[in-house]
């Protein structure tokens, strides 16, 4: 782990782009990062110093808070120095937008599908914006905080007839 | 020869000569379940538990499951092994559809059985909401004994039963 | 009849080339269910006779919201749905899992907690290689392979239920340390694995590696740059299958790693054939790790003494106030983890698993995500098999060693 490639990445970037630390995040070191220089400061991070693995890009909801709503997370390793950092991007809104990262890493491609059809973060840009994992037509962001984890409940006697008038019931027959 | 059946003296001559009377639903009952074939389905972590009942070590060959067929149209039981999402439900059902009578569903698991661990959104809460299930076998996952044991119990209810309940 | 999925042709018309459009090109639909895909993949294929132009996968027939589930769980009870996402490395998730909240906590896991969770890892390594050659070989017809991988499983699953009581989701692991200390029976039966195991890989390298129909089928199929599979993002035994000897263990070592001498195969081609080699020998230096940390099993405690964390013995309970208070508050409450978050990643047999956690001081997770390697894997997939013929897909797909529960989660 060579320390010192890391602070004085961590250095440079903050000077040129004027950033924070995030006292959230423990490990590993994290920068936050407007929504508009995101692509800036990953390209630098690639090609300056050497950040070429991107480990991971997802999102978190912090609803009922409304700034931010959003915190985009994006992990990167630098497989030279063997060195890990973060950066975080706040969002507000109820349906933000943020530039694609695919044209930098391209495995950033189904992740960025994931988080839209997850939390609702539109990626301008992107080759295939479709849902992955629910189906295409589910409508809803399930992994967003005002989403019902939509469980079944156990239906005692007293209240059978009560809780089977919400129950979903299958309409599929025998062919 | 099952037991109660009544000796008919015809027996003893024509068992000289090889021929043995026997009714025709255990005639026919005994016949689908010794060579019943599973559909390959397996979903999610029940299907290793399922491969491991197939291996070597437990043998579901000795009871008649040689070998599992990828295709619907050749086989006659549907083991549900595994989780079923939602977005999965039509493909079970088209499956189902596809299985040539007569058909059997054993749902393997607690997930197919009733969800399972996972009560939300995202999953079917028990298989039954779909296809029509015979047995249910519990555990997450089972054990490869248990399987069987399920199995078992699946022949054990074809054994029993009536040519009005035939398709 | 069911209705068919309903596909809107506008929506999809993009992911296939022109020549698909005018009817040249066929396209063929790989199912959900089909022996081969090692789960519910489902592929869409645009075949130019038989050698693929384009591949495009569709995920999400498992998918479990295990992420989202886990946010209304305790933290301790949320442990279990993590043995369920990756079902053929248990251990391996329940590990990460637990360095992630030990991270959060600051708490310490004493040394032999840790030489266990090095020794059930690397066991789980093994079986994780077993499936992968067992149905892999299945797959390219050398359908012996299987029975054979299965057996040697029994044996590593019985040495699981000899610690926990179950085969296979063990949740044995626990933030602190683990569950219960090892019972007596747990050095016998993992010495006896030992003698056993060298000679059965062996056998199946006398079986497989110089085979002129397995080389036939897997040199040259699937072939992957190190410059590609990095911009990818893939790693494990794909990327060291390229030549990139990247491995969390070596990297960033965790959980006592660093006492250990193994070494990383790597390859040079990046095709099937390499990653089959790749994956065999790190069978063999699992066996290494696991000796080692055999010999050196220190004794001592099983689990840290942090008792906001870790509940008191029973024993305890009978003499002191406090205990049973901790016993009490994480019973019925749980433990509060302090707020922060954190990227714990972790060398899983499929690549690098990696648990982002973020809690708000509460008792249960605030987010959880898992990336996972299958996910990033099946991006890639079309890259692998441009120009192939689809027999060749089933072997690319066996090497890439998806578990479609680690990727929908």
């Amino acid at each position: 782990m060579s320390e010192e490639h890391l602070n004085t990445t961590l250095k440079s970037i903050k000077e040129r782009f004027g950033l924070h630390d995030s006292d959230l995040m423990k490990y590993p070191p994290t920068l936050i990062v407007a929504p508009e220089k995101i692509i800036e400061v990953s390209q630098v991070l690639r090609d300056e110093f050497g950040f070429n693995f991107l480990c991971e890009l997802t999102a978190v909801d912090y609803w009922p808070e409304e700034e931010p709503r959003f915190n985009v997370i994006y992990g990167f390793y630098s497989h030279a120095n063997n060195v890990r950092m973060a950066l975080r991007v706040p969002l507000n809104g109820d349906y933000p937008s943020l530039h694609t990262l695919e044209g930098v890493y391209r495995g950033a491609n189904w992740h960025e599908r994931e988080v839209w059809d997850m939390f609702g973060i539109k990626f301008e840009g992107h080759s295939d914006l479709r849902r992955i994992l629910m189906s295409h037509d589910w409508e809803g962001h399930p992994l967003r905080k005002d989403y019902p984890l939509g469980y079944e409940e156990p239906q005692f006697t007293f209240n059978y007839d009560e809780i089977d008038k919400r129950k979903h019931h299958g309409r599929y027959e025998e062919a | 020869m099952e037991e109660g059946s009544i000796g008919v003296g015809i027996e003893q001559k024509a068992g000289n000569m090889g021929v043995v009377t026997v009714g025709l639903e255990q005639a026919v009952n005994w016949a689908r379940t010794n060579a019943m074939w599973p559909m390959l389905f397996g979903l999610a972590c029940c299907a290793i538990e399922m491969m491991s009942a197939q291996a070597a070590h437990n043998d579901m060959s000795r009871f008649g499951m040689e070998l599992m067929r990828a295709s619907p149209r050749q086989s006659d039981l549907m083991i549900v092994a595994g989780r079923v999402s939602r977005k999965m439900v039509p493909v079970i059902r088209r499956l189902y559809d596809q299985l040539p009578d007569p058909k059997w569903v054993i749902s393997m698991g607690d997930c197919a059985s009733c969800s399972g661990v996972f009560n939300n959104y995202a999953l079917l809460q028990g298989v039954d909401e779909v296809v029509p299930v015979d047995v249910y076998v519990a555990g997450c996952p089972p054990r490869p004994e248990a399987l069987i044991h399920g199995i078992l119990t699946l022949y054990d209810k074809v054994r029993h039963e009536k040519i009005g309940s035939w398709v | 009849m069911t209705e068919p999925l309903e596909v809107n042709y506008q929506e999809l018309k993009h992911l296939v080339s022109e020549r698909a459009l005018k009817g040249e090109t066929v396209l063929l639909n790989m199912g959900p269910q089909h022996p081969s895909t090692h789960g519910v993949l489902r592929l869409l294929l645009e075949l130019d006779g038989e050698v693929i132009v384009n591949c495009v996968p569709d995920i999400g027939f498992l998918h479990t919201g295990i992420e989202k589930n886990m946010e209304a769980k305790r933290w301790e009870l949320a442990e279990v749905m993590t043995d369920r996402t990756d079902y053929l490395n248990t251990t391996g998730n329940n590990l990460a899992y637990c360095l992630a909240i030990e991270r959060l906590a600051d708490l310490d896991v004493p040394p032999r907690a840790q030489a266990v969770r090095v020794i059930l890892v690397e066991l789980e390594r093994i079986s994780n290689h077993l499936v992968w050659l067992g149905t892999h070989a299945l797959d390219l017809a050398a359908m012996s392979m299987f029975l054979y991988c299965f057996r040697e499983r029994e044996s590593i699953l019985d040495i699981k239920e000899i610690c926990s009581g179950q085969r296979m989701m063990t949740t044995f692991f626990r933030p602190g340390g683990l569950w219960r200390d090892i019972p007596a029976d747990f050095e016998i039966a993992i010495r006896r694995f030992l003698r056993m195991f060298p000679g059965r890989i062996k056998q199946y390298e006398a079986l497989l590696t110089k085979n002129p129909l397995w080389m036939d089928r897997t040199r040259n199929i699937g072939k992957i740059s190190a410059d590609d599979a990095i911009n990818m993002s893939l790693t494990g035994p794909v990327l060291r299958g390229s030549g990139v000897a990247y491995d969390v263990r070596k990297a960033q070592p965790y959980s006592g790693y660093e006492q250990y001498d193994f070494i990383i195969p790597t390859g040079t081609h990046g095709d099937v054939y390499d990653r089959y080699l790749v994956r065999m020998e790190e069978m063999r230096q699992s066996l290494r790790i696991i000796q080692q940390a055999l010999d050196k099993l220190p004794y001592g405690p099983f689990r840290s003494n942090n008792r906001k964390y870790v509940p008191p013995p029973r024993a305890e309970l009978g003499t002191s106030m406090e205990a049973v208070i901790h016993h009490f508050k994480l019973w019925t409450e749980g433990f509060k983890v302090p707020k922060g978050a954190v990227y714990v990643p972790v060398e899983s047999p499929k690549g690098e698993l990696g648990y982002y956690l973020e809690s708000n001081g509460g008792n249960q997770p605030y987010r959880i995500h898992m990336r996972t390697p299958s996910f990033v894997h099946l991006q890639a997939l079309p890259l692998m098999c441009k120009g192939h013929l689809v027999a060749d897909l089933v072997g690319i797909i066996g090497s890439v060693d998806i578990v479609l529960g680690d990727c929908d989660r």
